[in-house]
């Protein structure tokens, strides 16, 4: 980077920045000082006032957006009053220094310290004993029987619900794209996207719904009326295991085929027509060119996608919380992990189960880590 | 030849065009049935399932026929020229004519109901009296399954959706300034540790949130910052900040260095370049990155669960609150998931092309 030097001007600065050398100190520290009681103001007023909630909702935003900016404005404005050397060496980390700490405080550190705790013991005093029995947690979590339960359902949201939501999402993608109307098609399995995992559930939760047997009482929920057109019985779906996990997965498949339909689709754009062209001369049937060209020529973003869909299944919480609250054999991990510090308060056995999360997923940040010092040749 | 190709990939196409309508009918079936039922008045909900508003044939009471003291209700009972038993008549006696006789209370009632086939158009009592009822805090009424006339506090849902914005918009602009700011450091001022400093950020793009949440609630207790605003905003900035510096890295650090050279050469400072130049460049990823925190941020149920709860209540803590405490009431759930998917849905028929670039590139985060 070169930063032009401006003998002249810096020198008449330092000058000038020596003369008025009080004053300007004083100035420096009375900005920064006044900027942050403000904003302190600010937070007691949210936190204790008892104003009209739409008048909170307005000075929470100019709060938050305003405050922000200030901050920066005013850090930034302060090392351009510190002398120009000292400014330039210090500037880079008033930059990258917000984010540095937030990151740091928000998921570095915690690494640790979740990791300490999971040591410890159900109120993260002391630790939970010598010896092997340090690991007093982590034996918990693979011995307990709700814990293997839960892992057993989530390798089946993984295996079920991941390979259906690629393969469906696939087949979307090809079919759409042979199709006049593809925008249409896209945008109407993309939109469970836009919903939240509550959302869905009490989308869901209406189609599984159970009245009961009796007379004059009527099926409301899809899933019922359909069964009773066929012959069949009603019955109380989400509490009826093994049925009931499978129909929670459908939720995630639901939600998730328009994810990988969208980047499979912009995979499948990028084939060269004249590829698929020359193998249909060559006599190869749509489907020798799906499983020949197509899929070999997308095979990174079909793993990219793939793992993104295992995490996601790894670490899912919501609609079980929503749809059975994990109840009737349907827990799952990351359920276990709010049970156990929310309703248990039990630190560190959800502290362990954090861990075997991270566990998890670090084959994917060493991938990510390698993937992107390989391309930053130019950084 | 060429007639020949043409004609079947018409028909191929037809056939296409025909599995894709299928797919996308299934795929909406779910939502469509939320939406009509959130328009049902309360009591028709429990009576019959959503997909009765469109045109179908019904049984409709025609009359009713009390039976006289001197039949044996024990025995065979002849009604309009047909003898049947009272268990018959409890599950239904069809009559030559089409019409059905149905017994529907016990023995002593003595009644059965006349109904014929009829048919039934578009439902038109169609009501926004849930949307009213879920939205305010205030007492509401209304009739449940049995007909009873039930009365209590509303789910005030209508507040949970003020206290969703105050949560969203500083946790989504918060996160894009102090990305951009780092971004912008990272692509293009030099100082030590720069390298280091970065990887970390890509190392903990996919670490689970999970690994935060209980560390962080011990200090938020220290510092009493749970259930206040500052709190979640930053909560959510921590969460999204890695995923929001690593896109706006890519973006800033390919944009031409002769820009940001010429105007360092006209005496621009760093802060000046960013605001007056970086910024407005970067207008696309910003985009994608904002609506992707906007709907992970509104739609997020685990994060306001932990360090909100009921002191501020969002609207996926208050629809959740709802299915615990009133999964039956169907009326009331379907409009609170509406108010709750309004904001999302808007975003996503506007913004589309932003939409699907944000959800694609924000999918890893952890």
């Amino acid at each position: 980077m070169n930063i032009p030097d401006k003998t002249q001007s810096t020198f008449s600065k330092i000058k000038n920045w020596f003369a008025t050398k009080a004053g300007r100190i004083l100035f420096s520290i009375f900005i920064p000082v006044i900027t942050l009681m403000i904003l302190w103001q600010g937070f007691i007023f949210l936190r204790d006032s008892n104003a009209p909630q739409l008048i909170i909702t307005i000075v929470a935003i100019l709060w938050g957006v305003g405050g922000i900016a200030a901050l920066f404005f005013v850090f930034n404005w302060l090392t351009e009053q510190l002398p120009r050397n000292l400014g330039q060496k210090l500037q880079p980390f008033v930059f990258i220094g917000p984010a540095i700490a937030i990151i740091g405080w928000y998921l570095v550190v915690p690494v640790f310290r979740t990791l300490i705790l999971s040591f410890k013991n159900a109120l993260g005093m002391d630790w939970i004993g010598e010896g092997l029995a340090i690991f007093e947690n982590y034996r918990f979590v693979f011995t307990d029987r709700i814990m293997l339960e839960a892992f057993r359902n989530n390798l089946l949201w993984m295996v079920i619900g991941t390979s259906f939501s690629v393969a469906f999402g696939l087949v979307i993608a090809v079919l759409a794209d042979r199709s006049k109307f593809e925008k249409i098609y896209k945008a109407i399995i993309f939109m469970p996207m836009a919903i939240s995992f509550v959302g869905a559930g009490v989308i869901w939760k209406f189609v599984y719904t159970y009245r009961g047997e009796g007379i004059g009482i009527q099926e409301i929920g899809l899933l019922n009326a359909v069964v009773l057109a066929f012959g069949g019985q009603s019955q109380p779906w989400l509490s009826l295991p093994p049925w009931n996990n499978f129909l929670l997965i459908i939720i995630m498949i639901w939600l998730q085929t328009g994810y990988a339909m969208v980047v499979f689709s912009s995979a499948i754009k990028g084939i060269p027509e004249e590829l698929l062209e020359a193998a249909r001369i060559d006599g190869a049937n749509e489907l020798q060119v799906f499983f020949k060209i197509t899929i070999p020529y997308i095979k990174g973003t079909l793993m990219t996608v793939t793992t993104t869909i295992v995490i996601f299944s790894l670490k899912l919480f919501d609609i079980v919380r929503v749809m059975t609250g994990g109840n009737n054999n349907t827990n799952v991990i990351a359920n276990e992990f709010y049970l156990q510090r929310f309703t248990y308060g039990n630190t560190g056995r959800a502290s362990a189960i954090a861990i075997i999360l991270l566990v998890a997923v670090i084959p994917v940040v060493v991938s990510n880590v390698r993937q992107f010092n390989k391309g930053r040749r130019a950084f | 030849m060429a007639a020949g190709t043409k004609k079947q990939k018409n028909k191929s196409s037809l056939l296409i065009n025909g599995i894709l309508i299928i797919i996308c009918f299934i795929w909406l079936l779910p939502t469509l049935g939320v939406f009509v039922t959130s328009f049902r008045d309360s009591k028709d909900i429990f009576n019959s399932g959503w997909w009765a508003i469109l045109p179908h044939k019904e049984d409709v009471e025609t009359g009713r026929i009390i039976l006289d003291e001197s039949i044996d209700v024990d025995g065979n009972i002849k009604i309009e020229g047909i003898e049947s038993t009272f268990k018959e008549l409890q599950e239904g006696v069809t009559l030559k004519d089409g019409r059905k006789l149905t017994w529907y209370g016990n023995k002593r009632t003595r009644e059965i109901v006349v109904s014929e086939k009829q048919r039934v158009g578009f439902a038109s009592n169609l009501t926004l009296e849930n949307y009213k009822d879920v939205l305010t805090g205030k007492e509401i009424s209304f009739t449940d399954a049995g007909g009873n006339e039930i009365t209590r506090r509303g789910n005030n849902l209508g507040g949970a959706f003020l206290n969703s914005i105050a949560v969203t918009i500083p946790a989504t602009v918060i996160p894009i300034l102090i990305a951009a700011f780092a971004a912008f450091g990272f692509s293009w001022l030099k100082f030590p540790g720069r390298d280091i400093l970065f990887t970390v950020i890509v190392a903990v793009l996919v670490v689970p949130l999970q690994i935060s949440l209980v560390p962080i609630l011990q200090d938020y207790t220290k510092l009493q910052l749970n259930g206040t605003f500052l709190g979640i905003w930053l909560a959510h900035t921590g969460f999204g900040l890695p995923l929001a510096t690593y896109l706006l890295f890519n973006y800033i650090s390919t944009l031409p260095r002769e820009l940001l050279e010429a105007a360092y050469i006209d005496g621009a400072s760093n802060f000046t370049i960013l605001i007056r130049l970086i910024i407005p460049l970067s207008v696309p990823a910003l985009a994608s990155f904002a609506i992707f925190q906007f709907l992970w941020v509104w739609n997020d149920y685990l994060v306001s669960l932990v360090f909100l709860g009921e002191k501020t209540r969002v609207v996926t803590y208050a629809l959740a609150s709802i299915v615990g405490e009133k999964g039956q009431d169907w009326h009331l759930l379907t409009a609170g998931a509406f108010v709750s998917m309004l904001l999302p849905m808007l975003v996503f028929f506007l913004l589309q092309r932003y939409f699907v670039r944000g959800m694609m590139a924000g999918s890893v985060k952890g």
